[in-house]
């Protein structure tokens, strides 16, 4: 009888692998899931009502997480104060990663009162929505305002906000605070210099960028890596050009929305500035601040932006730039829009989980934030302008900002509201982004470009794990 | 005579059956059983003092040791490796605990994903080149510091003068965290003034300089290149070492018999090293499978992706977990493939020294 004494290491790893395996199902039960847990909350209690407390606030302790980006996190801090005068205290949290912190807790259903959702790392709205994780603010855009409790806070709002946190219905799922104003991006002072008005018309456009190239100066530059921010320029100028049907047609993910006459004239618009050599060298590989930069420096006339470029190219504009932001240039007289179409919209997105604990305390926040107190306060620290109207009228701003606000107020009711870009982001910023990028770039022609848009569109129209939204 | 008969008798018997005496009770079973999860010190002296409690002893020992280690393995590698499995067959958001079981819609829906495609595409260039360019490199760098100098009259082989600085130096990158190395080649690729254009430029390739290095085609290769060069220094140095363990005794005979450095390389170095080689090889793969760091960090969001990024996106960006979940699978399948590739590939007799 041969025996051996000892284990040798291979026996033994590969009795202690059989063990492994027969544990397995034993441990399944034991670990949780990932998906594990559940809505553990008991619906809230609210107080009492009053006129200074619509929402019956009690003093439990109110949580609020801020993005923490260019807008920074004072404004919250400030509003914060004026809610714990009259009420519980505040746990401010502010994070770069809105979606790696936050997603665990809305799974466990034990999310924050007050989210800003915000940034590259912001969670899916629509998915949230879909699951029944947010909270229908219309009881707050009912209430009366702060500053005058015979307006109601809805009536206290800039055009295009309440739409926006809207998602196919009534509802209302989020609340911009910061309020956008996109456009072509230029100094007056280069403008001057080549003797040129703004152009109105794509002819009189060509006509500036050839008197800038005369100059040594681009036309255009932008940010290639973000080549979405064209659509800040073009999508207004499709909805001059063939009405706002046609924008809402794309935003409805219908077949040959992208087909249109419309489309397809702006396209070659763009096109041509490529084609002519009016586009800056190396805009195609450059960043958001490579492009600023060449355009601080006097290098590119115009840039497609947004209102906060003021404030995030503040350290490398010169003294004498006088930063402007006028409405996209149009194709002609025939236009279906004025000139002066513009694209504006709300901001920075704030909204309540369904599942807060202290959701009347988050709503009541909100509200002090759209109070005039926190919206002028919020300008005043961030350079940009609020949801809120008129917050920012007594104010002194920037000429940027002064600017947008005069192109925003000389738009009237000609505003257009975009939402592929808040519906549908994948698709619009690397699927549009990309063809658009590729067509700039040159390496591609405007049909082609038109082509990949349709069917990218297509693709998500078809694909039953993207959740749609449609214009009401 | 006698004795070895009786001998082999009682073998024969003992071989027949079990001698009763052998045999456990079903009460002597039970306190064996206790005593092996009770600590050593209860151990009832019955069994203590039985012939077989040295056996008991030892697998007690190794078995209470294991406990620890094999149950973080099974909670926290094996139990969300499987649980993986059956996400990948929901339709999970991932932001709610809610999902229904959707069998294999997302394995069909990756299989005619394009996108997912495009992104195993590069995956699998990263992992196939990445490794062969970085090994090939490392081999010739190290190589050339360990046997590729001047012959000297006092040693056989001797590397290239100011080989210690070239290994310091090569290691350098190894040094900088992906991220840094990301966003510094980043700019290096940049068109507004990064290193890549304006040397082309100094040089005179003006028609090779390009507007957008990473949003294009050629942003595999951009990256690729990048793999290369932050790992190419820690294989240098692991290969040096592996190069200089080699007894000097084997390059000396070789000289000798008039080898040649090409001879000595392949003849010698690269069998003698080939241990090493694979290993090299093995981590490397999985480094280029990986490439999830470079390629979010340097490539804008329209550009490339990688089986990694992708998986990402579709998680954390576009709340489709279920999905993710079916493209980590594939990834994990992917991954074994390698495995078992590389170890087919690299089965070949050691050799010993």
């Amino acid at each position: 009888m041969t025996s051996r004494p000892y284990l040798n290491r291979r026996t033994l790893l590969r009795r202690s692998a059989a063990a492994g395996l027969v544990t397995v199902p034993a441990l399944g039960a034991l670990s949780a899931c990932a998906s594990g847990g559940g809505s553990d909350n008991e619906p809230e209690e609210r107080g009492e009502t009053s006129a200074d407390n619509p929402f019956g606030v009690t003093d439990s302790e109110l949580e609020v997480v801020i993005f923490d980006g260019g807008f920074g996190d004072q404004y919250a801090k400030d509003a914060e104060a004026i809610y714990e005068q009259s009420y519980g205290s505040v746990d401010h949290t502010k994070t770069q990663e809105i979606s790696s912190q936050l997603q665990p807790r809305l799974v466990q259903g034990s999310p924050p009162d007050v989210i800003d959702n915000d940034g590259a790392h912001a969670m899916e709205i629509a998915a949230l929505i879909h699951d029944e994780q947010v909270y229908d603010l219309t009881e707050l855009l009912d209430a009366p305002s702060l500053d005058d409790p015979n307006t109601k806070v809805r009536d206290t709002l800039m055009p295009t906000i309440v739409e926006m946190g809207q998602y196919g219905g009534q509802e209302v799922y989020q609340l911009n605070y910061a309020f956008t104003i996109y456009g072509q991006w230029y100094s007056r002072t280069a403008l001057e210099r080549i003797g040129a008005e703004y152009p109105q018309t794509w002819d009189e456009m060509l006509a500036v960028c050839e008197a800038a190239k005369r100059e040594g100066m681009a036309g255009w530059t932008y940010a290639g890596q973000y080549p979405y921010y064209f659509n800040f320029t073009m999508y207004p100028m499709i909805a001059k050009v063939g009405g706002p049907e046609v924008l809402a047609a794309i935003d409805n993910l219908e077949p040959n929305a992208w087909r249109h006459d419309a489309v397809k004239a702006v396209f070659e618009a763009y096109y041509e500035l490529t084609a002519r050599g009016y586009i800056l060298e190396g805009s195609p590989g450059m960043s958001h601040e490579d492009s600023q930069d060449e355009w601080n420096q006097y290098h590119a006339l115009f840039i497609p932006n947004g209102s906060w470029v003021e404030n995030e190219s503040k350290a490398n504009t010169p003294e004498d730039f006088r930063m402007a932001v006028g409405a996209p240039t149009g194709l002609d007289s025939s236009d279906a829009m004025p000139f002066g179409t513009l694209w504006a919209s709300g901001s920075a997105p704030f909204f309540i989980p369904a599942d807060a604990s202290n959701a009347a305390g988050g709503l009541e926040f909100l509200r002090i934030m759209l109070g005039k107190e926190s919206a002028s306060n919020f300008t005043k620290l961030t350079s940009s302008l609020t949801c809120v109207r008129g917050a920012a009228d007594d104010l002194e701003l920037g000429p940027g900002l002064t600017s947008a606000k005069e192109t925003f107020e000389a738009a009237g009711d000609n505003l257009v509201l975009p939402r592929i870009q808040d519906w549908y982001s994948t698709l619009n910023n690397e699927d549009i982004g990309g063809a658009i990028a590729d067509m700039m770039a040159g390496n591609i022609e405007p049909d082609e470009a038109i082509t990949r848009c349709q069917n990218a569109a297509d693709t998500v129209a078809q694909d039953d794990s993207i959740l749609k939204t449609r214009h009401v | 005579m006698a004795t070895t008969t009786t001998e082999r008798e009682s073998t024969a018997a003992g071989s027949g059956a079990v001698p009763a005496r052998d045999r456990l009770t079903w009460r002597e079973r039970a306190l064996f059983t206790a005593a092996f999860f009770l600590p050593p010190r209860l151990t009832p002296d019955r069994v203590r003092y039985d012939r077989r409690y040295r056996k008991l002893d030892q697998h007690r020992f190794i078995v209470w040791f294991l406990v620890p280690p094999v149950l973080i393995y099974l909670v926290f590698v094996i139990s969300p490796f499987l649980q993986a499995f059956y996400y990948s067959m929901t339709d999970w958001s991932g932001f709610d605990s809610e999902f229904s079981f959707t069998g294999f819609d997302n394995y069909e829906r990756m299989w005619h994903d394009e996108k997912f495609w495009d992104a195993m595409g590069n995956s699998v260039l990263l992992l196939v080149l990445g490794p062969l360019i970085t090994l090939a490199l490392g081999l010739f760098f190290a190589f050339m510091l360990t046997a590729g100098g001047r012959h000297r009259r006092s040693e056989p082989v001797s590397g290239i003068r100011g080989a210690n600085v070239y290994k310091i130096v090569y290691f350098f990158p190894q040094v900088l965290s992906i991220a840094v190395i990301a966003v510094m080649w980043g700019r290096i690729y940049s068109p507004h003034g990064g290193i890549v254009n304006e040397t082309l430029g100094a040089v005179g390739l003006d028609s090779w300089k390009q507007e957008d290095w990473l949003g294009g085609d050629l942003a595999r290769w951009c990256v690729l290149a990048v793999l290369c060069w932050s790992f190419v220094g820690f294989y240098v140095v692991l290969f040096s070492a592996a190069m200089s363990a080699i007894p000097t005794q084997i390059y000396e005979a070789s000289l000798l018999d008039g080898a040649g450095r090409w001879q000595m390389f392949s003849r010698l170095t690269f069998p003698l090293t080939w241990d090493t080689i694979r290993t090299g090889w093995i981590y490397m793969g999985i480094q280029g499978l990986d490439g999830f760091a470079l390629v979010n960090i340097m490539v804008p969001e329209h550009g490339m992706d990688v089986v990694p990024s992708y998986l990402y996106k579709k998680a954390f960006q576009e709340a489709q977990a279920g999905y993710a979940t079916a493209i980590g699978v594939a990834l994990f399948l992917v991954t074994l493939v390698f495995a078992l590739i590389m170890l087919l590939l690299g089965r070949r007799d050691r050799i010993e020294m």
